[in-house]
């Protein structure tokens, strides 16, 4: 460890980090944790063992997944066609990919149920098929897949980019068709970017509320997810259980990304030793 | 022409087909439907009822906040972002990754957690809150609640945007120009910053839309206090749950031009920095490609 750092600024720049970050990011933190835990187990348990509360994280839980499955899904073939297909468009539409990443989810929430109400452009082409979408699990989902597609195309996009052709090229003169030649060389590469693209569209759905806020309704045990029945709580002064609520749920959105690391670093083990 | 593109790729024309067409179907319905129909509702009445609707008081109160909240919010984030890249960037020490996962903390936790925990240190039963209104300081409900909310949820955006960029770009010049008598102060201004200045542009254009644009977090601070406590994002969920769609949209169309003005900038940004580094990395000592 270098005692005398040749660049100056350490102190002055390790005393303005550590102190911003404590007072911003670490004081706020300590405060919920405090909070939560203030108000006593019994309390607790009754709060996280509610009917209303499972059924929130469920919601949330279920809609994140399925949005995050979808954009692997989508995100695949646009990543796929924007890398390696020349198109009309293309430029544009490979900068249009950040919209959902910059517009405020105000705004698409708002755009978006006006767009799947039953009157909407495309809420009355799916009302003519029998499907509802806004105002219902649908809806959330249709939310949260804009709000997090970014993130599996900008995750895949380099990894297609990077592709050295050349094995590709190798594959094919070894005799090896095409599909084999996705199966084996392809997907190997592209799969740990699809899942991390995946998880953090996960993730971002998990916490989402601007953008759900308008579609879902927010009907306790139909369309409240997590973040909603929070709100609720906070709005009613009863930070207790909002405390408790919000702490839980940060535990098991932290949980739940931990595993997908984990699983991540394993498969990373598994193709490397391959 | 499609013959031409399926030689390039070696795909057949049947994928390629497959693949665009969903490709156009998708970037449609997903990216361009919300915002056409946002600029539809918005101007649905007309020019004059959509400048109306932007110049009405509360309004026009909400714009001032955003814009006061978000120079506030984005600067300091800035001269936070400019320290802490450098530290972490510059020198190597325990607990740096600490460092680094903190700083990604305002990234990883939901909005409404984030203004919540602001109520819990500065609410009225919170841990402040006595001291607070003992000195008749209105924190949450208040305008500095709102500011606070919004430089925590985008804190993380100018230093994640800075340290890549100073990692690959490295020591060396700054190195070079201490050995050649520069004090820090100077390094920074005439060597760090200048050669950093599309990343940090970047970093600077992305934080304060983000801040325009935070919805969740200020929602649980502001109290909603119309005309007084309400920012763009939190008056366009108020006109719209009062059924005023027009307003709501129109005053949604200036956050969406800002959105698409960011995504513009990144663009042009983009290209100068892959410019930028190039020429960089040729004066670089490190061969690290």
């Amino acid at each position: 460890m270098r005692e005398h750092r040749i660049l100056p600024g350490y102190r002055l720049t390790l005393g303005i980090t550590v102190g911003y970050l404590s007072l911003m990011v670490i004081l706020p933190i300590i405060a919920l944790v405090a909070q939560s835990t203030h108000i006593g187990f019994a309390d607790y348990f009754h709060q996280i063992s509610s009917k209303r509360f499972l059924t929130s994280i469920r919601l949330s839980v279920l809609t994140a997944l399925a949005a995050s499955v979808a954009n692997g899904f989508i995100g695949f073939i646009i990543a796929w066609s924007l890398v390696r297909y020349s198109f009309p468009g293309k430029k544009i539409i490979d900068s249009m990919i950040d919209i959902p990443f910059a517009l405020p989810t105000a705004v698409a929430g708002i755009a978006l149920t006006t767009l799947y109400a039953q009157n909407g452009w495309v809420g009355s082409l799916l009302a003519h098929i029998g499907i509802k979408a806004a105002y219902t699990p649908l809806g959330i989902i249709i939310a949260l897949s804009f709000v997090g597609i970014p993130f599996v195309i900008r995750s895949v996009q380099p990894v297609l980019i990077d592709f050295q052709k050349e094995i590709e090229d190798a594959a094919s003169c070894l005799g090896a068709s095409k599909g084999i030649i996705f199966r084996k060389i392809l997907w190997p590469q592209i799969m740990p970017a699809l899942i991390s693209g995946v998880s953090l569209s996960f993730a971002r759905g998990l916490g989402e509320y601007g953008s759900i806020v308008f579609i879902s309704g927010n009907m306790p045990f139909k369309t409240e997810i997590v973040p909603l029945l929070i709100m609720t709580k906070l709005e009613q002064f009863n930070y207790a259980a909002a405390s408790a609520i919000a702490m839980t749920f940060l535990t098991i959105s932290f949980g739940i990304m931990l595993l997908i690391n984990v699983f991540q670093a394993i498969n990373r083990q598994k193709y490397v030793t391959k | 022409m499609q013959k031409q593109y399926a030689i390039e790729t070696g795909d057949n024309k049947f994928s390629l087909i497959v693949f665009i067409g969903l490709t156009y179907f998708f970037v449609i319905v997903i990216f361009i439907l919300p915002l056409l129909l946002v600029a539809q509702m918005a101007f649905e009445k007309g020019f004059q009822e959509y400048l109306r609707n932007i110049i009405e008081n509360d309004t026009l109160q909400s714009i001032k906040l955003t814009i006061v909240t978000t120079l506030i919010a984005t600067g300091l984030n800035t001269v936070f972002g400019i320290g802490a890249a450098w530290l972490i960037t510059k020198y190597s020490f325990r607990g740096r990754n600490i460092l680094l996962t903190i700083i990604d903390v305002p990234f990883s936790v939901s909005p409404v957690v984030s203004g919540m925990m602001f109520v819990l240190l500065f609410g009225a039963n919170g841990w402040f809150g006595e001291i607070l209104s003992a000195n008749n300081i209105k924190i949450i409900f208040a305008v500095p609640g709102i500011i606070l909310a919004t430089t925590f949820v985008t804190l993380p955006f100018v230093v994640r945007e800075l340290i890549p960029v100073m990692e690959t770009i490295g020591k060396e010049f700054e190195e070079a120009a201490v050995c050649l008598g520069a004090n820090g102060w100077n390094l920074l201004f005439k060597v760090t910053l200048p050669s950093i200045k599309w990343g940090l542009l970047y970093g600077v254009i992305i934080c304060s839309a983000r801040s325009m644009g935070e919805f969740g977090a200020v929602s649980v601070v502001s109290g909603h206090i119309r005309g007084v406590t309400t920012t763009v994002p939190l008056q366009v969920e108020m006109l719209y749950n009062e059924y005023r769609f027009t307003a709501a949209f129109s005053l949604a169309s200036l956050l969406m031009c800002i959105a698409i003005i960011t995504i513009v900038i990144k663009t042009v940004i983009e290209d100068k920095k892959v410019k930028s580094n190039s020429t960089n990395k040729k004066g670089s000592f490190n061969d690290k490609n």
